[in-house]
């Protein structure tokens, strides 16, 4: 019982981080803007968490640290993007390399040194019942941020009066101007919350699932947590099954080496790609399931007239 | 909302609305001059014109989204500035746009709720728009997502949206163009039942029939002046149209016609179905256009000449391969490129996106129009296709002299060229192949008055030197000016072409309001 707890711990904290940043991108994508520089804010984060819990000691201010860096970074693509009208496509991959570089800077003189980890809740009693203490009342903060994040987000965009004007922007930005709504402001704070929310992912990352900093450590979950929001169609519940999903398959191909199953890493490492691919077609092969779900105005630049 | 209380006549001799001397300049020309115009409490007026008369600049400056250069606008006797669309609405005038601004992707009653302020419970909202829709006859269901709804079903969500706020006059810039004529009359009903409840609604349409069945008072304007106001309901369908379109009549001298025997063009039976909820069904079009002649079409907008454009020139290919005859080949299943290459010109009706790319260089678009038809000159290299830099710069350089197309850099991209400078460069592309047909869609829209008298001059003149020319045109007095025979074009079918000295403003109105196919009674 002990081992399926610990698998089920394992799985938690591998998916953590996608879940975060791929419920920050959809909020962005939802508003109509495709922001590519996920990996980037994400190892921005994973950096200025690491170094701040270094030097105060604390972790839960270098995760505030490292949210305030995705925001941030995030903020320079929406200046690009949004008031300068750059290509977010172009803008996006070049936040991804910079942020990679720029980290791999910042971070030169803490590498190899032991990081702090967050450690788990310790609520007296509930914490220490049989199971489900561990796993309900004793794993790390982060961890439930990330769960009520994904709930929140969903009441926010399907039940809220904000939410119904960022959807509104992400499908027609000339409708929603035309009716007075303020299309940049709306994605401004989206690209924002995206960039906060991939800062925490890459906190979760060097303060809870290898509590050290390693140059380029994000390993492409930036990207995987891009093609989850696609996999999702950009529905706040399918992100959570498709991050776990994926955090299941990559748990599941540590054990599944260790018990001597011959399926080949690569091809476990490739399933959320291909699932995705598979879910793209599905989508384009419907068009009311486009209309529905995709953002119509995804990546297109909006410059009111006059 | 303005206070009403320094009125002291009786409120039925005070107009709801009136516009006095509203006059609105875009550079040079006056799109809005001196126009006055007023609308009656309970009354439904409509707003007649031809494109680019100057309707939809006086609508946005009546609701707030362009701002006049002179003039003051009165409600209810007050004079108001309405500076913005949520100025207007506030006041009480709402309006139903053409071109919907729908969210296809949310919900009828979320697409509603977007336009009230952010306090209004969407349940609220959702009962509100089921109990006005059934209130007036347009059935909706608040939860139906818009992206699943016919055109018709948007246009009652936009009207349902217009209706919650309670407005005291509701703008329509022509809501049947995208009607079925069931759903017209259940429009048309609603109307009557909103100004059966003492709100004004000011109509704007091409299609007098419907002019004259729901309006009580016109205004009728032309080239941005009011020309004329008259109850609809005491004229013809004739009658507006000529009113419509100028009945002024000019002395057209005509030329002699150097038309001669050889045909060129050939329409034979043309049938297109329509491709899209806007467009027109081409309907059995036949025409022959000989060489040395030119070939006026005329018709109010949006009937049918933007689809015999692209039939004609290939853009749109036919199932028949004898339904287009250029030259004597049978080009009905042919693209574009051959057409051009047997002598077939074009010139669209959109310059900028449609007749030249705007970011590219003049002779980069003079390449992309002649890669195919000047492929021997324009290329080197057989197969490689190497681009002749020089071939080309010097073909543009004719165009650009032979047209006088003034510009600013020695090749500049097509986009910092004025409309009218552009309008003979990509007329002008065309005239330079000496083609043996062209065909041109609005020649001289929007262009200025020295523009347009070169271009209309060039094209008299293509047509003496033996090419034969079709032209699309809304101006009826370009039409007359230019051509030899007069077709009009009304839903998708074609009129036989007259000698333009045998045709008058009065029938080709008659024939732009479809009135010919039904007997010509009068």
């Amino acid at each position: 019982m002990d081992v399926w707890i610990s698998i089920i711990l394992s799985v938690c904290a591998a998916s953590t981080p996608l879940l975060l940043a791929a419920t920050g991108e959809l909020v962005v994508e939802r508003s109509g803007v495709l922001n590519l520089g996920v990996e980037g804010m994400m190892i921005m984060g994973a950096v200025a968490g690491f170094a701040t819990a270094q030097v105060t000691g604390n972790p839960y201010i270098g995760a505030l640290v490292a949210i305030g860096a995705g925001a941030l970074f995030s903020l320079l693509f929406a200046f690009l993007t949004l008031t300068l009208v750059a290509n977010q496509v172009a803008t996006g991959l070049a936040l991804t390399i910079l942020g990679i570089g720029l980290s791999g800077m910042i971070g030169e003189g803490f590498v190899g040194q032991p990081g702090i980890r967050m450690e788990g809740l310790n609520i007296p009693f509930l914490s220490d019942l049989p199971i489900v203490g561990q796993l309900f009342f004793g794993q790390d903060l982060i961890f439930y941020v990330s769960i009520a994040l994904v709930f929140g987000v969903s009441w926010f965009l399907f039940k809220t009066r904000a939410g119904l004007t960022l959807r509104s922007v992400g499908d027609n930005h000339t409708s929603a101007h035309a009716l007075g709504i303020n299309v940049i402001k709306v994605r401004y704070l989206a690209v924002l919350f995206g960039g906060a929310c991939a800062g925490l992912a890459g906190a979760h990352l060097s303060l809870v699932y290898v509590p050290q900093w390693v140059e380029g450590m994000t390993a492409g979950r930036g990207w995987i947590a891009l093609a989850l929001v696609v996999f999702a169609s950009w529905r706040p519940g399918r992100v959570l099954i498709g991050a776990y999903l994926f955090g299941a398959v990559t748990i599941g191909q540590f054990h599944a080496q260790a018990i001597g199953i011959a399926i080949p890493a690569q091809f476990l490492t490739s399933l959320p790609y291909i699932a995705t691919i598979v879910v793209l077609v599905l989508i384009a092969r419907n068009r009311r399931m486009t209309m529905l779900n995709t953002p119509a105005s995804l990546g297109q630049s909006f410059v009111p007239d006059r | 909302m303005v206070s009403t209380q320094h009125i002291d006549e009786p409120i039925n001799a005070v107009p709801l609305l009136e516009a006095r001397g509203i006059t609105k300049i875009f550079g040079t020309l006056k799109a809005n001059d001196n126009v006055d115009f007023a609308i009656q409490k309970s009354e439904i007026h409509a707003l007649l014109g031809e494109n680019g008369a100057g309707k939809s600049t006086l609508v946005k400056i009546l609701f707030g989204s362009l701002q006049q250069n002179e003039g003051v606008v009165l409600w209810n006797g007050e004079t108001v500035s309405v500076r913005s669309p949520s100025e207007a609405r506030d006041l009480g005038i709402g309006m139903v746009f053409q071109h919907f601004s729908l969210f296809e992707a949310l919900t009828v009653a979320e697409n509603i709720a977007l336009s009230f302020d952010a306090n209004t419970p969407l349940d609220n909202i959702a009962t509100r728009t089921r109990d006005l829709s059934q209130q007036y006859g347009l059935p909706l269901d608040p939860d139906a997502v818009v992206g699943d709804l016919s055109v018709g079903e948007r246009q009652r969500v936009e009207i349902i949206r217009c209706l919650m706020q309670d407005p005291q006059l509701i703008i329509l810039d022509e809501p049947t163009s995208v009607l079925t004529p069931q759903e017209a009359d259940t429009l048309f009903e609603t109307l009557f039942r909103l100004r059966d409840e003492g709100r004004s609604i000011l109509y704007i349409s091409h299609r007098l029939e419907e002019v004259q069945r729901l309006c009580s008072a016109a205004t009728i304007m032309r080239h941005g002046k009011v020309v004329d106001a008259c109850d609809p309901r005491q004229e013809t369908a004739g009658s507006l149209a000529s009113k419509m379109v100028g009945a002024e009549i000019d002395e057209v001298v005509h030329r002699e016609s150097a038309a001669t025997d050889k045909v060129v063009l050939q329409l034979n039976g043309l049938n297109m179905p329509s491709t899209h909820p806007f467009a027109v069904a081409l309907k059995d079009i036949n025409l022959t256009v000989n060489a040395g002649e030119v070939v006026g079409i005329a018709g109010i907008a949006g009937n049918g000449q933007g689809e015999l454009f692209g039939a004609i020139s290939g853009e749109d290919v036919s199932t028949n391969a004898n339904a287009v005859v250029i030259d004597g080949h049978a080009v009905g299943l042919k693209n574009i490129s051959e057409r051009r290459k047997i002598g077939g010109a074009f010139v669209p009706e959109e310059r900028l996106g449609h007749g030249a790319v705007p970011a590219l260089a003049l002779s980069d678009n003079m390449y992309l129009a002649r890669h195919a038809s000047d492929s021997g000159d324009f290329q080197s290299g057989g197969s490689l296709k190497v681009i002749a830099k020089n071939a080309i710069k010097n073909a543009t350089k004719r165009v650009v002299e032979a047209m006088d197309v003034r510009k600013s850099a020695e090749n500049p991209p097509a986009a910092a060229l004025s409309g009218g400078n552009l309008q003979k460069f990509v007329v002008g592309r065309e005239l330079d192949r000496k083609p043996v047909f062209l065909l041109v869609n609005q020649p001289t829209w929007g262009v200025d008055a020295g523009a347009a008298a070169h271009i209309r001059q060039a094209l008299i003149d293509l047509a003496a030197s033996g090419s034969a020319v079709l032209m699309i045109s809304q101006d009826l007095d370009e039409i007359f000016e230019v051509a030899d025979r007069i077709a009009v074009m009304a839903d998708g079918r074609l009129s036989q072409p007259e000698p333009t000295a045998r045709m008058s403003r009065e029938r080709v109105g008659l024939l732009m309001s479809g009135a010919a196919e039904n007997g010509e009674a009068a």
